[in-house]
């Protein structure tokens, strides 16, 4: 009897503690685990939208895999920009924070300058950005032929197309720049003076008292810069479309990462095979490569964060 | 509690992952109605369109009113602006806010919209109205609306593509006429283009696949290629026309000084939508374009004449010179629908009724959809214009067929050309026998 009574005490227990969870629960089955579960459903499916899906076994992985010619240059430039980008976005963010909280007039001037562009709209920040970088009628490469410099061809040369990409990011860093200014002036005061009195030179003060102590705020930065990052859409995009000239009406073809698929990225694999092509398997596959990819560079990344915290140590 | 909480946790996560995979199913899939409404008893219908400029919706909303003024019983609800993107997800809900009748600036998905029945088969409507498609539409127009036998979209005006050319230009340069041959259009692209240091002060022609509408689809139409063969195989390795396509258009980029050269140079162009379009500037002297260029020139008011002709055409097929590449807008009826006998009355009358197309293409400025539009005293136009009605009722004039992945094969075939002219492929039959397999494979994919 009393067994019973105490089962029936931990079962009313149980679906309390289940209730009081529920809108997390519901949130969290309806936001996250059905459109993984479904990706992953959809993506052993033949599916266009329009017909009943049906079983395709492992079709679509196979042919995204083997047979679609744009997902290997999308993950290569993915990888780079992840990489590049990325880490440059870091150190420039963090830069700029620290000689931001060193100058002692006119901060809010220049805090504003610096974070302004991380407003400004990413469709129009990126055909600014292609007017200005135009090769020929555009102000960048005026000023570098006049002073002498090879002018490189931006937006329209896949060898510099993903570079201006980077540069653009580096304008809108305005984000990482306020994080890292907070973060620096929450380091202690008292910590410098002691390094100070011990003869530790700038670099090793950097190395030693600011970088332990703002490393939760890096590894915020870099996790969050590799996942935007892996969503890199709107930006390689509107670059492409904008440097070709041709601005895609609605009844052109898509043309994939202008110049020679050097602003291709996995998203715009996903829109190009879903919404153009009705493949919705195939378009599944490649968000779970994406997927895939977010959690192996995010747990990377936290183990990383050990060692750097222990290397501060 | 550790005994009790696992067994409930795990029964309401297998109810969860249940419920998951019901919803999975049960989201997916397309109801389907029949053409069982009665036409002649009052009735609103729901019509999406693409077009947005004020001049435009004006134009639709002066269309529906005719037809509401010759079918009082059927009101339209029109909605504008509307993306293939919108109306794809509108065609696979369904419901009483979703279209029964669409219309779609491209050609490209049409294949989709017939082999999913997402639209439905015209050709009983047709039949039942007494209308033969056939003798209705010009020839490149009635194939484009249609995949494998199935007819599920009607042409609602077109557009036609031919050269424009600069009269001031051809004068300076001696030409009396505009070339009618390949050789010809080489020999006066060469003789137009004006070096200027690393660049031209003009150029003849932009021959690059990237020169605004100079795409691989508008050049071939020239040549007359057939992109699948009977069994639905690609013919870009096996059908003729594409080699001579491919190999005079890089010769054509060599000549006027290489692939290079003139990529950096149309680098410097304005784009193809706004005022400094290169041949608004005269910094390019010939342009193959589409009939709307015409108005946009104009606009622009160059300092120069400007001449429309008929795009040249490969010196073995002189005597086919007039035709050129046609494409359009469409309109079909949702298979959701279940007003599908009124949505014909608007489909048939927008698509075939003389007098409404006529005043459309008027307001439009497109080319009229129907054999008898093309000839109506009723249209007014410039008459330079005429050039893409003859163009349009050409019967040698072709379009690029319906594929049930869209417009992919297009996408291959482009992105061969620009491997091509830019020498980063040199092997033009294994290059193309590359492209061919290809296109195979997205096709078995999409099947």
């Amino acid at each position: 009897m009393s067994t019973i009574t105490l089962a029936s005490k931990r079962r009313r227990a149980a679906l309390r503690t289940l209730a009081f969870m529920s809108p997390w629960l519901i949130g969290f089955a309806v936001f996250f685990a059905y459109p993984l579960i479904s990706t992953v459903y959809f993506s052993f499916m033949h599916y266009d939208g329009f017909r009943p899906p049906s079983w395709s076994g492992t079709k679509n992985w196979t042919y995204v895999f083997n047979d679609y010619p744009y997902f290997w240059p999308a993950l290569r430039n993915t990888l780079w920009l992840v990489l590049v980008m990325v880490s440059l976005r870091v150190v420039f963010g963090l830069g700029v924070g620290m000689l931001i909280t060193k100058i002692r007039t006119g901060t809010g001037v220049f805090r504003t300058l610096f974070y302004l562009p991380y407003l400004a709209p990413p469709v129009a920040a990126t055909m600014a950005f292609a007017f200005l970088l135009n090769p020929g009628t555009g102000p960048v490469n005026a000023i570098l032929d006049k002073i002498g410099i090879p002018a490189p061809g931006w937006f329209n040369d896949p060898t510099w197309s993903k570079p201006a990409l980077t540069l653009l990011a580096l304008w809108g860093v305005g984000d990482l720049m306020v994080i890292f200014m907070a973060a620096l002036l929450d380091v202690p005061r008292e910590q410098y003076e002691a390094a100070e009195l011990d003869g530790a030179s700038a670099w090793q003060r950097f190395r030693y008292v600011t970088l332990p102590n703002i490393s939760p705020i890096v590894m915020f930065a870099v996790v969050t810069g590799v996942i935007q990052t892996m969503q890199y859409y709107t930006q390689p995009l509107i670059a492409g479309k904008v440097a070709s000239g041709v601005i895609q009406g609605a009844g052109t073809q898509f043309e994939p990462g202008y110049p020679e698929k050097s602003t291709l990225t996995l998203p715009q694999l996903v829109y190009n095979l879903g919404f153009q092509r009705f493949d919705y398997g195939s378009a599944c596959v490649v968000a779970l490569v994406l997927f895939a990819l977010s959690m192996v560079f995010t747990a990377f990344l936290m183990r990383r964060r050990g060692g750097l915290n222990l290397a501060g140590d | 509690m550790p005994e009790v909480m696992p067994k409930v946790i795990r029964k309401t996560a297998f109810a969860l992952t249940a419920s998951l995979a019901l919803l999975t199913t049960a989201c997916t899939g397309q109801s389907s109605s029949g053409a069982n409404d009665d036409a002649s008893k009052d009735t609103t219908i729901n019509f999406w369109h693409a077009w947005s400029a004020p001049s435009e919706t004006k134009a639709v909303k002066d269309l529906i009113a005719g037809f509401e003024k010759a079918h009082p019983n059927i009101h339209v609800n029109v909605v504008g602006n509307m993306t293939d993107d919108k109306m794809n997800q509108a065609l696979r809900t369904g419901g009483d806010k979703a279209p029964d009748v669409i219309s779609s600036f491209t050609t490209n998905n049409v294949g989709k919209f017939c082999s999913s029945n997402a639209l439905i088969d015209l050709n009983p409507f047709f039949k039942k109205s007494g209308v033969d498609p056939a003798t209705t539409f010009p020839k490149a127009m009635n194939e484009y609306t249609q995949y494998d036998g199935n007819r599920c979209t009607v042409p609602l005006l077109g557009d036609a593509y031919g050269l424009y050319y600069n009269k001031t230009a051809f004068e300076k340069a001696g030409i009396t006429n505009p070339p009618k041959t390949w050789s010809e259009f080489e020999a006066d692209a060469k003789k137009l283009t004006i070096p200027a240091g690393d660049g031209y002060k003009q150029l003849g022609f932009m021959p690059d696949y990237h020169g605004w509408e100079t795409t691989t689809e508008h050049y071939f139409a020239q040549f007359s290629p057939t992109y699948f063969d009977t069994s639905g195989k690609s013919s870009l390795a096996t059908d003729p026309a594409f080699k001579a396509g491919f190999t005079l258009q890089k010769k054509l980029v060599d000549e006027l000084g290489g692939f290079q050269k003139l990529e950096k140079y149309r680098s410097k162009l304005g784009d193809e939508w706004g005022p400094k379009h290169p041949f608004h500037t005269g910094q390019v002297a010939m342009q193959l374009d589409g009939e709307w260029r015409l108005g946009m020139a104009l606009d622009a008011k160059p300092k120069f004449d400007i001449g429309v002709a008929p795009l040249p055409v490969p010196d073995d097929q002189a005597d086919q010179y007039g035709k050129g590449y046609i494409t359009g807008t469409i309109a079909g009826i949702a298979a959701t629908s279940k007003k599908q006998n009124a949505a014909w009355e608007l489909v048939k009358y927008m698509t075939t009724d003389t007098d409404a197309v006529v005043g459309f293409s008027n307001a439009i400025h497109n080319v009229p959809s129907t054999l008898e539009a093309l000839k109506s005293p009723k249209l007014k136009y410039d008459p330079r214009f005429k050039t893409f009605l003859d163009i349009a009722a050409n019967p040698n004039s072709t379009t690029t067929p319906a594929s049930i992945n869209g417009g992919q094969y297009l996408v291959t075939i482009q992105q061969f050309g620009y491997d091509y002219e830019s020498g980063k492929v040199t092997g033009l039959d294994a290059g193309l026998a590359g492209a061919a397999k290809q296109i195979d494979t997205d096709i078995a994919q999409a099947k």
